[in-house]
C-alpha cells in the first residue's frame, strides 16, 4: 500500500513526459521502477532506457522539478540498472499513446540473446494498420526508434526497438 | 557484495578503463561519419551506435568511479596519449565504408561475446552494467554484420574495398584479445571474463559470417594493446579540445 505522501509523488511523476516522446509519461514508460519516502527525503528510484540516451538528464531534473512542490527538504533520483529497463515495461495505455502518435509501439522483446535475427514479428502500420510493412533503416531518430515504410498507405513510420 | 582483494581491484579497474577507452575513441571515429555517410539513414544508424558506444564507454567509468573514486570526464577528457589503454583498432582514421563498417562489426562481435560473458562476473554492479549495455550492442552486431555481408558480396568495387578492410584490421582485432597485465587475478575470482574464452566463441562466429560472404582473414599476428599509432594524439587533441580549453566549466 503506499502511503498518501508516495502517493503524491507517484501523482507528480505521472506528469514528467518522455522529452522525445512528448505524449508518454516515464510511469507509463516504466522507467520509474519505486518511491521511498524517509522522513523530509524522497528518493525516486528511475531506470534509464538506453545508457547513452542524451534525454536521461533531462528527465532526472524534470523529476526533481516535478516533486519539488510537495515540499521534501531533499529529493534524490536513484539510478537502477537491474533487471534493465525493457519496453516490456510500456503499458498498454501507452502502448495506444504510441501507435496514436504515429510510432508503433514495440513487440515482445523477451530474453536479451546477443543475437538477433532481421525482425521476427510484424509491425502494424501506425497511419492505416496493415501488417504489409518493410524496416527501411535499423536506426532511427532517436536510440529507441527505427524506421519504416508501410506498402499499404505507403506512409513511412517509426516504430519502436524491442529490448 | 563481497570485499575485493586489492589485486582484484585494480583487475576491475584496468579492464573497465579498456573497455572505456575503446568505446570512447570508436565512438568519436563513427561520430566523424555524421554528415558524410553514404545515405542519410546510415548517417544516422551510425550516429545512433556511436551514442550507444558513448553511453556505455560512460557506464563503465561510472563503474570505475565506484572502486576508485575517479573523476570519469577527468579520465576522458585529461588524460594524454600514453595513458590510454585502448586497442589501436579504434584508433585507427575512419577509412572508408568498408573499413568503417568491418572495423565495427569485428568490434561489436567482440563486444557482444564479452558482455554476454561479462553478466556472470561475480562482481553484481559489472555484471548489471554488461546486462544492460548488451540489450543495446546486439542493434550494432545485427546492422554492422548485414553490411559486411552486402559489401562483401555487392559489386567488384565494394568487394575490393572490403577486401583490404579486412586485410588491414584483422591483426587489431585480434589484439583485443591479449591478456592483459594485471587482469589475471580478476579473471580468476570470476570477476571477469577469461579473453582467451571470450576469443573461442568470437572466432568461428566471425569466420563464418565471413565465409558466407566470401571473404577469407588473413593468417596475421595479433597487435597487442599498448602499441598505439601516431593517429591517437590527433583524434584527442579534437575530442578533448573542448574541454580543457574549458576546464573551468562546471556545467554545458
Amino acid at each position: 500500500m503506499n502511503t498518501a505522501a508516495e502517493s503524491a509523488v507517484w501523482d507528480a511523476l505521472i506528469s514528467v513526459t518522455d522529452p522525445e516522446i512528448p505524449v508518454v509519461n516515464i510511469v507509463e514508460m516504466g522507467m520509474v521502477r519505486g518511491v521511498e519516502i524517509e522522513g523530509g527525503r524522497a528518493t525516486v528510484k528511475f531506470t534509464p532506457t538506453f545508457s547513452g540516451c542524451p534525454a536521461l538528464h533531462v528527465i532526472r531534473q524534470d523529476i526533481e522539478r516535478a516533486v519539488a512542490p510537495l515540499g521534501f527538504e531533499t529529493i534524490r533520483v536513484e539510478t537502477v540498472i537491474s533487471p534493465p529497463w525493457s519496453t516490456d515495461d510500456i503499458t498498454a495505455p501507452a502502448r495506444a499513446k504510441l501507435e496514436q502518435y504515429g510510432i508503433a509501439p514495440p513487440g515482445i522483446a523477451g530474453e536479451s540473446d546477443p543475437f538477433v535475427t532481421l525482425e521476427l514479428s510484424p509491425v502494424s502500420c501506425p497511419r492505416c494498420g496493415s501488417f504489409d510493412t518493410r524496416m527501411t533503416a535499423s536506426f532511427g531518430s532517436a536510440l529507441c526508434k527505427r524506421m519504416y515504410v508501410c506498402n499499404a498507405c505507403k506512409e513511412p513510420f517509426e516504430g519502436m526497438k524491442s529490448v | 557484495m563481497t570485499d575485493l582483494t586489492s589485486e582484484q581491484t585494480q583487475a576491475l579497474i584496468l579492464r573497465l578503463t579498456v573497455l572505456a577507452d575503446d568505446e570512447l575513441l570508436l565512438s568519436h571515429r563513427d561520430a566523424e561519419w555524421t554528415g558524410h555517410a553514404p545515405i542519410l539513414e546510415e548517417d544516422i544508424a551510425l550516429a545512433n551506435i556511436a551514442q550507444d558506444e558513448l553511453g556505455h564507454a560512460m557506464g563503465w567509468l561510472d563503474l570505475r568511479k565506484t572502486l576508485d573514486g575517479s573523476d570519469p570526464d577527468g579520465l576522458a577528457f585529461r588524460r594524454g596519449p600514453d595513458e590510454f589503454r585502448n586497442s589501436a583498432l579504434t584508433e585507427l582514421p575512419k577509412g572508408d565504408w568498408a573499413f568503417t563498417m568491418v572495423r565495427q562489426y569485428l568490434f561489436d562481435a567482440y563486444e557482444a561475446l564479452w558482455q554476454d560473458a561479462a553478466k556472470a562476473s561475480t562482481h553484481t554492479p559489472l555484471a548489471q552494467a554488461a546486462a544492460l549495455a548488451l540489450r543495446e550492442e546486439r542493434f550494432h552486431l545485427q546492422h554492422t554484420a548485414a553490411w559486411v555481408e552486402r559489401l562483401a558480396l555487392g559489386t567488384p568495387e565494394s568487394e575490393r574495398r572490403t577486401r583490404a578492410a579486412l586485410q588491414a584490421v584483422w591483426p587489431y582485432a585480434l589484439g583485443l584479445f591479449e591478456p592483459l597485465e594485471g587482469e589475471q587475478a580478476g579473471i580468476e575470482a570470476g570477476l571477469l571474463p577469461d579473453p582467451t574464452q571470450i576469443k573461442a566463441r568470437w572466432l568461428p562466429l566471425v569466420t563464418a559470417h565471413l565465409t558466407r560472404c566470401g571473404l577469407t582473414p588473413p593468417g596475421a599476428e595479433p597487435v597487442a594493446r599498448g602499441t598505439h599509432t601516431e593517429h591517437l594524439a590527433l583524434l584527442l587533441a579534437e575530442f578533448q579540445g573542448v574541454n580543457r580549453q574549458y576546464a573551468e566549466m562546471t556545467a554545458w
